[in-house]
């Protein structure tokens, strides 16, 4: 009955530990080195989570002081940078620095790469989800993911020395390094990304809807294109948008096969340089380190970063969105 | 097919023959034509599903027909010799190995505790919640991000370092440890005498009448300097003797530790640049591994009196560690096939050697790649294809061996 009584209700919060520390046995153990050994275990995790917001910050604060030095310099100007489609930092007399000729070979790879990643991964991931059987399943799967696994200087390899052949075979008009071929490898590169994210998306529509629909009489092909895609549509648009900006950040596949031209051209034939290619031609060649053609190339990843995040913030906004309709 | 169901063709009957109009439009939504269009869609999917598979297949079957025949001892014993048949990757593989052990070495720990972070220890206030969003949609931002941009920082921020340490050259500068400096001059015997310099900053030392050296084995040394036209001694001393007019040149020694600030191009800027490419990718997926343990584990956990930490360290880490494992291999997958960032930063360099320290030069196998790929010479075209063979290869067996904890040591937990 002592005993019970000595274990009533603690009356200040030492005791408590003692109390507890004697009933574990190691006395010397006592809890509030427990709870300091909690706290600054809790604040490395907080450090650590902190990191990635550094990451952030540095990558706005180098790429934003390199823009302004870049800016700074009498060879450019605002009107220049934005207004022009002539994209020639090298050339000593004739220095222009239109990021509208880069930007422009970046549209056209990425149309080209799109046009094949869109349609083929989200059919892919339509038939992944509602049509294929267990065995095609189990080889589909693997492939994909073995195609999402390989580097891109690999599907560089293969744009400049299969796809581009065979694109010269279909017609003369392609030169070596042509905007097509790059595009289309690209869109490889994509599909994937795009199939498996638009299979999520798909995944996540509740069982109900399609039994609904089922019970109503309608076919898979009802059920899939009326149903299914309409219900996960907000997660589609957030794959695409996620795989644009892949194509769009897209570097080594470019840098082998799509040239160093800049410049404005709609023509899949010609070749053409986007603004990661030209970060790649700086960036393996001779150039000297403090030149305004060094800072054109954070001025040009600046303007890489600002659309490639806002097509991801977009598309993550798009998803959790939807994420929340469902749940 | 109508045959065989006679309550569907007596309902189609029954719409066939009736006298009146508006049912006929139901025939036409409930008949043939929306079948065929299911079976005409299916056989689009296949056909879609196919092309994937071929192109994985003509992907493998051009670098396979283009490599094979440039497989060779010489290419994992070689460096890049400029003549093709002597080509090798070695120092290449020696440089990713280096590389990507040291960015798991850094990434590991702070993704999971990110991860950690976020999943386990739950906010403890408004603040906190929305300092986790924040944190959240961050990570996936980042995980967005071109590579080639992360690049650009570690180009600032490691290599030069904002320019906060001096820039470094071959005359010293910034803050190091680990290196000497010598002045080399060649005796008239044709032996390498090192002259050990203070202060890198001076210039190349002149040839003195009884300078203090070392030879090539390290022995102390002293030298003798003889004016031009004087005759030569015999002998030993010749090994020891100089022309007044000898000009010396400036070498670096550096030891394993060798490490300077701001860090260069070197391994460990190569590491902590891929540490940031994939630092988001071993988050996301970490915080998937920990998502999947159930949380009744963690209540049992709780209820039986353990801390917060203690539930993690004790239960949920060890129940998560085959997803957490799977995700970090399939991210250093990743890290040695980038190249872009490590070209940004370390450049197009002929390395003949694996690294020595932490801050020498060095190329990796994708990057090999991409220079044999970017020469006009067919020759080393098969050589990068030949190079692209390696690097599948250790991609697939770590793909395989993420398979393989993923299904042996991944035990149902619910």
């Amino acid at each position: 009955m002592s005993s019970a009584n000595s274990l009533a209700t603690p009356t200040w919060r030492g005791d408590l530990d003692d109390r507890v520390g004697k009933y574990l046995g190691r006395s010397h153990r006592s809890l509030k080195l427990v709870r300091g050994r909690e706290t600054v275990i809790y604040a490395i995790l907080i450090a650590s989570g902190l990191f990635s917001l550094l990451i952030t910050g540095a990558i706005i604060y180098v790429l934003a002081i390199e823009t302004v030095s870049f800016f700074k310099s009498d060879e450019v100007t605002f009107a220049n940078f934005f207004g022009s489609t002539t994209w020639n930092p090298l050339l000593g007399g004739t220095k222009s620095f239109g990021i509208w000729a880069l930007i422009c070979g970046t549209m056209l790879v990425t149309a080209i790469a799109m046009s094949i990643a869109l349609p083929l991964g989200l059919i892919t991931a339509i038939y992944l989800s509602e049509y294929a059987p267990r065995g095609v399943r189990n080889v589909l799967k693997p492939v994909l993911e073995v195609l999402a696994g390989v580097p891109t200087v690999v599907y560089g390899f293969f744009a400049l020395m299969t796809i581009t052949p065979i694109l010269q075979w279909l017609h003369s008009g392609f030169s070596v390094y042509n905007a097509a071929s790059a595009g289309i490898a690209v869109g490889i590169l994509c599909l994937p990304t795009v199939c498996s994210l638009a299979e999520d998306a798909l995944q996540a529509v509740p069982r109900g809807l399609r039994e609904g629909a089922y019970g109503l009489g309608a076919t898979r092909f009802d059920v899939s294109v009326k149903v299914v895609v309409p219900a996960a549509l907000s997660g589609i648009i957030s794959a695409f948008l996620l795989a644009i900006a892949r194509a769009v950040g897209e570097t080594m596949i470019v840098a082998l096969a799509a040239g160093s031209l800049a410049q404005a051209t709609l023509d899949p034939r010609q070749q053409v340089q986007t603004m990661t290619g030209f970060m790649v031609q700086m960036a393996s060649g001779d150039v000297s380190n403090y030149g305004t053609e060094y800072y054109s190339m954070y001025a040009v990843a600046f303007t890489l970063f600002v659309m490639t995040l806002a097509l991801t913030m977009v598309g993550n906004l798009v998803r959790r969105r939807f994420r929340e309709a469902y749940e | 097919m109508n045959r065989r169901d006679p309550i569907k063709t007596q309902v189609r009957a029954g719409i066939d023959n009736d006298p009146e109009g508006p049912l006929a439009s139901i025939q036409l939504l409930s008949g043939e034509p929306r079948r065929k269009l299911d079976a005409r869609f299916r056989g689009l999917c296949v056909t879609i599903a196919a092309v994937s598979v071929l192109v994985l297949i003509g992907l493998l079957a051009s670098i396979l027909l283009q490599g094979v025949p440039s497989l060779s001892l010489t290419l994992l014993t070689g460096g890049p010799e400029p003549d093709p048949s002597e080509a090798g990757i070695r120092p290449a593989i020696l440089g990713t190995l280096w590389v990507c052990s040291l960015c798991a070495l850094f990434t590991l720990p702070i993704g999971v505790a990110t991860a950690i972070l976020l999943e386990e220890f739950q906010p403890r206030n408004r603040y906190g919640r929305f300092i986790y969003s924040v944190i959240q949609l961050n990570i996936s931002n980042l995980a967005g991000v071109p590579s080639v941009v992360y690049g650009l920082l570690g180009l600032t921020a490691f290599v030069s370092m904002f320019g906060l340490f001096g820039s470094r050259t071959s005359q010293g500068g910034g803050l190091e440890i680990g290196i000497r400096y010598y002045d080399q001059f060649f005796s008239e015997g044709m032996r390498s005498i090192l002259i050990p310099v203070s202060d890198p900053s001076r210039p190349v030392s002149e040839p003195v009448d009884g300078m203090q050296g070392i030879d090539t084995s390290g022995n102390p040394v002293t030298l003798k300097v003889i004016s031009v036209g004087e005759a030569l001694p015999t002998g030993d001393a010749l090994q020891y003797t100089l022309f007044d007019d000898a000009e010396a040149g400036r070498i670096t020694k550096k030891a394993w530790y060798h490490f300077s600030l701001p860090l260069g191009r070197g391994v460990l800027t190569g590491a902590l640049t891929l540490m940031l490419v994939i630092l988001p990718v071993i988050i996301i997926s970490s915080q998937e591994a920990l998502r999947a343990v159930p949380s009744s584990l963690r209540d049992g956990a709780l209820g039986l009196g353990s801390t917060p930490w203690q539930v993690v360290w004790h239960v949920t880490l060890p129940s998560a560690m085959p997803g957490i494992l799977t995700g970090a291999i399939l991210a250093m997958s990743r890290a040695i096939g980038e190249t872009a960032p490590i070209l940004i930063i370390a450049g197009i360099v002929y390395i003949s050697r694996a690294p020595q320290n932490l801050m020498d030069d060095f190329t990796v196998m994708p990057l090999q790649i991409f220079n044999w790929i970017s020469r006009p010479q067919e020759e080393f075209h098969s050589i990068a294809a030949a190079g692209i063979l390696l690097l599948l290869g250790i991609l697939l067996s770590f793909n395989a061996l993420a398979v393989l904890i993923r299904q042996k040591l991944h035990k149902p937990l619910s």
